[in-house]
């Protein structure tokens, strides 16, 4: 008897403890009667934009008092795993940011809810036409952003080189890089990641395909492809900061170029909100191409998960997020991402913001642009693409046979 | 009462042990065995499961990947083992002497060991920056050829290598040095009435009735050697260009950045089942050098 007792205690106890183990990744407030609560899962406010995002928060709870959205913010680097660690567990948000690149993968595999009567007329239709997936729409286009050339315009004074055009070429962006490079005084030309996404868009820009028009099969090993990535490569150590100065690490470009060492920058529109503050005068153009022109475009998208209990609260969130005229105010204003919204009059005001001056230019660049090459293994393919391109960086390999090997083994991807 | 008298407790045992006994179970075991399950499969984590079979390991066992990772982590065993050995007995030896200091010595000595290996690594990489490292600077003072470490392939895993065992002296010393005090006075004094001289009270004496010491700290670096991570992780992430991966690193990338947790699994059980096999051997060993006083 005394046994049994303490048997029933102990499954008691054992009841009572693995209950607090199961907590989820985020607590979710409670409730209050006849309100539902939103959780939402995002990268894109991180480092800057949080407050912004709030805005919009409290611009969405004031038009439905009953829905209240609780945001979780994941740096960039951290997000998928925590993403797909929530799904897998079952804790997923609600409602949460994917971009085109991953976007495939998880419509493919149910864990998103359809979105239905959705007001296509709203946004731009190219944008939303990439968030469907056999027919059925799995997610809005939430922003878009593009990559720019940014240029300290007080080093260029200094060493009396002309600024950046639209007409510019590689050529005329190396002569300009190394006039500018002062190793005496740390000062560098020029930085752009040896990477692959920095990969195919230079290869767009020298003509070059990544992979066949039914992307079966890799085509970057051409003659286009080589001397892309040679342009590239050719830089590291010369007008560019090489892996043991820090190149690759997170945040080094952004400090470098804020603190004055670094003329030429090739980043994203979503760095001009932080570098506003930057203690010089600089300002952007549309990347150099060589035999053509193109800009590399990011689009994100927003999605309802397929296990989301508040599967209509968490639609109407989105969309607001997507494309209300409070969400495309804020992003204009904070100068964020682009609202993906189908009139184009409703940009206007981006233009109106004072730094940089050119801001045309991300408009320009829109006229060109390259999205990332994808795949069903899309990490496996970007890690290797970058770890070949970084081996003949640091001169482990010549250029020629990094792209080589690189192609047999996105080849190797594709076919399993 | 007719149960016999060793049974009677029984529920208070059982009661008392479920404090550790649940969370090992929740934790550990069931995670382990679902793991066998989810080895058995192609998943991505999100995606229902996929039946495999073994396929997962024979396609490891293929895979000219696996045989690197499993080389780097051999080559950081055999690298870091005799180091952080050698120096924490040079160090037990030292501070088992009547120093002025020797508690505050002793103390700083295991400071690393309790602090986080994300610091260390960092500090780390700091200190073999190849450019403007501490380290570097002060070989190239000396005119010392300066390496690339973490940025040179050949350098990366002894990069690694010098900061683990950096860590795990204080952790070596300590129980060196709890072997070292165990050993009875009168051995020594005996021999010296031999007529022995210091090195040969080292070797006859010190080193023999060290090894029920030496065996645990050997069993313990050797399994934690093999599932080295935190300190790759953070000061090459496995680069460059996979130079220093290490199996559990790529049991992580394969998981959570490549979405392919059967193969990962499979990778898991082939380090476990080689980790139990080499510790195995060392148990069986041991009796042939393991000398209890």
């Amino acid at each position: 008897m005394r046994l049994l007792k303490f048997g029933a205690i102990g499954v008691t106890a054992a009841l009572a403890l693995t209950a607090c183990g199961q907590g989820s990744a985020t607590k979710e407030v409670a409730a209050p009667e006849g309100k539902s609560v939103v959780r939402y899962l995002n990268f894109s406010s991180n480092d800057g934009h949080e407050k912004d995002l709030t805005a919009i928060v409290n611009a969405f709870q004031t038009a439905n008092p009953n829905i209240t959205v609780q945001v979780e913010t994941v740096p960039y680097a951290n997000y998928f795993t925590k993403l797909q660690t929530a799904v897998a567990g079952g804790t997923a948000a609600d409602a949460f940011e994917l971009n085109y690149e991953n976007f495939v993968t998880y419509a493919k595999n149910g864990s998103l809810a359809e979105l239905k009567d959705v007001d296509s007329a709203a946004y731009k239709k190219s944008l939303y036409d990439a968030f469907t997936s056999d027919g059925k729409q799995y997610g809005v286009p939430e922003s878009f952003s593009n990559v720019v050339l940014f240029y300290n315009k007080a080093l260029f004074k200094k060493a009396g080189v002309a600024g950046p055009t639209a007409e510019w070429t590689w050529k005329d962006e190396q002569a300009a890089a190394a006039k500018l490079t002062d190793k005496g005084a740390k000062v560098w030309g020029d930085y752009q990641p040896v990477s692959y996404n920095e990969f195919y868009k230079v290869l767009a820009q020298n003509g070059g395909e990544f992979l066949n028009a039914d992307r079966t099969e890799a085509t970057f090993n051409s003659p286009q492809g080589v001397e892309a990535a040679k342009f590239l490569i050719d830089k590291v150590g010369k007008t560019m900061p090489t892996e043991a100065d820090g190149a690759g690490t997170p945040d080094f470009d952004s400090k470098l170029f804020k603190s004055g060492k670094l003329a030429m920058w090739h980043t994203g529109i979503w760095m001009f909100a932080g570098m506003a503050d930057a203690p010089f005068d600089w300002d952007v153009a549309v990347e150099p191409g060589n035999t053509q022109k193109a800009s590399a475009m990011f689009v994100n998208g927003l999605v309802v998960s397929a296990a989301s209990k508040n599967a209509e609260a968490a639609q109407k969130w989105v969309t607001f997020l997507a494309s209300s005229d409070e969400t495309t105010k804020t992003r204009l204003a904070t100068s964020w991402e682009l609202p993906p919204v189908a009139d184009e009059a409703k940009l206007a005001p981006y233009l109106d913001q004072p730094k940089p001056a050119n801001r045309e230019a991300v408009f320009t660049a829109l006229e060109d642009t390259v999205l990332p090459p994808v795949i069903e293994r899309q990490q496996e393919m970007q890690d290797l693409v970058t770890t070949e391109l970084t081996s003949a960086a640091a001169g482990r390999k010549p250029v020629e046979k990094a792209l080589a090997d690189a192609q047999t083994k996105v080849n190797g991807l594709l076919k399993k | 009462m007719s149960r016999p008298a060793r049974w009677r407790n029984l529920g208070w045992v059982l009661f008392f042990l479920l404090p550790s006994a649940i969370p090992l179970f929740v934790f550990t075991l069931v995670p382990m065995v679902s793991s066998l399950w989810v080895s058995l499969h192609r998943w991505n984590l999100i995606s229902p499961m996929e039946w495999v079979g073994l396929s997962n390991y024979s396609n490891l066992l293929t895979d000219p990947m696996t045989r690197r990772v499993f080389l780097h982590t051999l080559i950081y065993v055999v690298g870091y083992l005799p180091i952080v050995y050698a120096g924490g007995l040079a160090l037990a030896l030292a501070l088992n002497q009547r120093l002025k200091g020797r508690a505050f010595l002793r103390a700083t000595y295991f400071l690393p060991v309790v602090t986080s290996w994300v610091v260390v690594a960092l500090v780390w990489k700091w200190l073999l920056n190849p450019t403007n490292g501490l380290v570097n600077q002060v070989l190239g003072a000396i005119g010392l050829p300066e390496p690339g470490w973490w940025t040179d392939p050949h350098w990366a895993l002894p990069a690694v290598i010098l900061s683990s065992a950096w860590k795990d002296l204080g952790f070596v010393m300590v129980i060196l040095l709890a072997g070292l005090q165990s050993i009875p006075g009168d051995l020594y004094e005996a021999a010296k009435v031999d007529g022995s001289n210091a090195w040969q009270r080292f070797w006859r004496v010190t080193l023999p009735l060290l090894s029920p010491s030496t065996f645990f700290v050997v069993v313990i670096s050797l399994i934690n050697g093999f599932q080295v991570f935190d300190q790759v992780y953070v000061m090459t992430a496995g680069g460059p260009a996979g130079s220093s991966q290490v199996v559990v690193g790529q049991i992580y990338d394969l998981t959570f950045r490549y979405g392919r947790a059967g193969e990962a699994s499979a990778l898991s059980w082939i380090l476990f089942a080689l980790i139990l096999v080499i510790t195995v051997v060392q148990i069986r060993g041991q009796r042939r050098w393991v000398h209890y006083a």
